[in-house]
């Protein structure tokens, strides 16, 4: 009896035309979440993909648990199109459940199958209920749901579905920059944009010496873990080089807008590497309220530099809820770890939150901001962060 | 040009420390405890190394070195291996300014064990008061745990006193009260005397004195009985289970060597280097030496007013220069060190402080080019800031 691995991946399955494409990716996905894992074969039918594998079930559901696209998992047995056979497997099945409410789910693809999927369900049902005292019948709210799919290859029978991360393949939605910080919040928000499908590349700002080396690797440390959810198990890291900026804002008449002006500088430089990159959007940590560069003003005036959608995927969420994420995903320790970034260096005492445009055009008026960004840009460099891990 | 000048937090091995362990690591790689050939050479190899260590600390005996993995095991083994060994819990006496792998065995004792702690205070120049520690120990007390050098800013304790009041507590006490001293960072820059001090347990770290890192022994007085922290099969006298590790024991013992002979021309470099980085330092505006004026050769702690630590490192280490921050303290909680807290230095104060460590091996034109880019890099720095 060979043990399979039915994969549903609900949302995908809705898109018209393009439906093999989403498929395909996440098949490619799958295979290269198993690489190195022992499986016979992958294959997809009926909104379903199919993975045929041994003993090892267990690891390989847990290896596609961070799969993105998956929004569920079940354990199958595959038996012989008999009934006979498919009463044995349900009869082993069940034993495990004997105590409990359950109902039959018969679908049945196969059309040649002498029996109907009502009949299968009263058949297999009755069956059990003869077989096991304890069972009874509910088919309304069943602690136990036994689905049979009668398929032509033969007869898959599972209870259990293992939920999955749910999503959308990654790499199906086009490619976005993300300004990753190295703090709790934006790697969740590149996280919620891999989920949907992103092909997130990450924007780094970086003011060495004013920030050390650490808080270099923390940011490729940060990347790294979100690697791994981009179904390829890497992702590109750009850093650019701030500290020339910082330097100079940290010259302007208006302290208090320093913040404003940093982020629109680095907006600024994002804008233009996304274009260049080809990348459709930005994405950034933004949590409305949550400090002074994310009160609506701020984000008005900031946004204001670009024409680019930016994505702010955690503009909703609460910090607490930011750090449940960043904890389930495993960036939060990494995140945590005390290095200065260029945010904390050169925090005004009491920074602008509700800054005017007007004031800003003026605060800027004094720099050649098309020199700066072009500087900045020309010391950037890109990494390839991989998720797998080279001793020497 | 490059000048480390952290090396108060480790020292690069000397070449003539490598040389010596090479052969031990695939020629002589025997276990000690092997009856073989190989196991011989290696065991000799041990007990030379242990003889000599001895003979250094001017030990009784070769068996009061009890080889570690370093000063926070040999730390761990005094204070947890002798508390452990006394049949009820009591006092332990040790200052504001110890080095947590001293610190936390005994907060751990304090929080888990029943034992009472006294930290006793230090005043501005990091010394502690002998007459207040005589004033604290009661009869409970079975343990005193004090550095000889302060990691972060170099004083020297006053342990002749010390060790006075500790002998005259002692007259006609039955159970003696220990004495633990922490001397990773005085090892071969300032003089250490176990017999004439009455130290009873001495700590000594090889990566502190140009040795290898992973490798440190605590010098034992015979008579004194500790507890193991690790069982097994009954190396070092019992007291640290484990194949012994063998070159870095070399290693150590060669480390040692070189840095006793010319003991007193090394001191008279390092007062040198140290009274020119001084005097060219506090020529730098609003700077300040938190270092005691008779503090050891080694390490001198200084500030720069509105400099923060971490970016004066950041601009040095792209010049070459390489020294420490005087406290941890991160962006998000400004934790000022303990040491700099316990001798009246503000969390401000503290988060500007820098570490530098001195050796023999540095020249003056070393410090020369260091104080010259510490002071471009202060004013560019304020520069900056604005």
């Amino acid at each position: 009896m060979d043990q399979i691995i039915l994969v549903k991946y609900g949302e995908i399955s809705l898109k018209g035309k393009n439906r093999s494409q989403f498929e395909d990716l996440l098949i490619r996905n799958i295979s290269h979440a198993l690489k190195g894992m022992d499986y016979h074969r992958i294959s997809k039918a009926y909104g379903r993909i199919y993975i045929e594998c041994g003993t090892n079930w267990e690891a390989i559901v847990e290896a596609l648990k961070g799969v993105f696209g998956i929004v569920a998992m079940s354990l199958a047995v595959k038996t012989e199109l008999d009934m006979e056979a498919i009463k044995q497997a349900a009869l082993r099945l069940m034993e495990e459940r004997a105590h409990t409410t359950f109902k039959v789910q018969a679908r049945r693809p196969n059309k040649n199958f002498p029996l109907s999927s009502m009949e299968v369900n009263q058949e297999i049902g009755g069956f059990l209920l003869r077989n096991f005292p304890g069972l009874s019948v509910d088919v309304h709210q069943p602690e136990t749901e036994l689905n049979i799919e009668i398929r032509n290859e033969g007869a898959y029978l599972y209870h259990t579905t293992i939920p999955g991360l749910g999503g959308m393949p990654a790499g199906c939605a086009g490619k976005g920059l993300l300004l990753l910080s190295g703090g709790i919040d934006s790697p969740v928000a590149g996280y919620l944009s891999l989920k949907r499908g992103v092909t997130v590349e990450g924007l780094h700002f970086h003011s060495y010496p004013f920030t050390s080396e650490r808080s270099r690797q923390k940011v490729i440390d940060l990347t790294r873990i979100l690697a791994g959810y981009t179904g390829q198990g890497r992702m590109r890291l750009w850093i650019a080089h701030f500290t020339e900026i910082q330097k100079v804002l940290q010259k302007s008449k208006y302290p208090d807008l320093n913040i404003t002006l940093m982020r629109r500088m680095m907006l600024r430089i994002a804008t233009k590497l996304a274009h260049r990159e080809r990348a459709l959007a930005l994405i950034t940590g933004d949590s409305l309220g949550q400090v002074a560069s994310q009160t609506m003003e701020s984000l008005n005036v900031i946004n204001a530099v670009t024409t680019l959608p930016v994505l702010r995927p955690l503009i909703g969420f609460d910090k607490q809820e930011i750090i449940d994420i960043a904890r389930k995903i495993g960036t939060y320790d990494t995140s945590i770890l005390p290095y200065e970034d260029c945010c904390t260096v050169f925090v005004p005492k009491n920074p602008a939150t509700k800054p005017h445009l007007e004031q800003v055009l003026a605060a800027e008026a004094q720099y050649d901001i098309d020199t700066l960004v072009e500087e900045a840009l020309a010391k950037t460099e890109c990494l390839t962060v991989s998720d797998t891990v080279q001793v020497f | 040009m490059e000048v480390y000048l952290d090396h108060s937090a480790t020292t690069p091995v000397d070449p003539e420390v490598v040389a010596a362990m090479e052969p031990y690591w695939h020629l002589h790689y025997g276990n000690p405890s092997s009856p073989h050939l190989l196991g011989v050479e290696a065991e000799s190899a041990l007990a030379q190394c242990r003889r000599f260590l001895a003979q250094v600390l001017k030990a009784n005996n070769p068996n009061e070195i009890c080889f570690t993995s370093g000063g926070t095991e040999s730390n761990n083994l005094a204070i947890l291996g002798y508390a452990r060994a006394q049949y009820k819990p009591g006092h332990i006496i040790t200052t504001a300014i110890e080095h947590p792998s001293v610190l936390n065995p005994i907060s751990y004792l304090s929080a888990n064990c029943g034992w009472r702690v006294t930290h006793l205070p230090v005043d501005s120049s990091g010394k502690i008061d002998p007459a207040f520690l005589a004033r604290t120990i009661s009869p409970e007390t079975s343990l005193i745990s004090i550095m000889l050098v302060n990691n972060e800013i170099g004083v020297i304790q006053d342990m002749a006193e010390i060790s006075r009041v500790i002998a005259a507590a002692n007259q006609g006490r039955r159970q003696k009260i220990a004495f633990h001293v922490d001397a990773c960072q005085a090892f071969g820059t300032v003089p250490i005397d176990i017999s004439r001090l009455k130290i009873d347990m001495l700590s000594i770290s090889g990566h502190k004195i140009f040795g290898p890192k992973g490798i440190g022994l605590l010098y034992v007085r015979t008579g004194i009985q500790l507890q193991p922290l690790v069982f097994g099969g009954g190396q070092e006298g019992g007291l640290r289970s484990g194949t012994e590790n063998v070159p870095a024991i070399v290693g150590l013992a060669k480390a040692a060597q070189l840095a006793v002979t010319g003991f007193e021309e090394h001191a008279a470099v390092l007062a040198e280097l140290r009274s020119h980085l001084l005097s060219r330092l506090l020529q730098i505006p609003g700077s300040f030496c938190n270092s005691p004026p008779d503090g050891a050769p080694h390490i001198v702690s200084v500030r720069f007013e509105g400099i923060r630590a971490e970016v004066l490192v950041h601009y040095l280490e792209q010049k070459g220069v390489y020294l420490s921050v005087g406290a941890a303290c991160s962006s998000h909680k400004q934790r000022a060190s303990h040491v700099l807290q316990a001798i009246g230095l503000s969390p401000e104060q503290a988060g500007t402080t820098v570490r530098i460590g001195l050796s023999r091996k540095l020249t003056l034109e070393q410090i020369e080019y260091a104080c010259d880019m510490i002071a471009a890099s202060v004013a560019e720095v304020r520069q900056i800031y604005g």
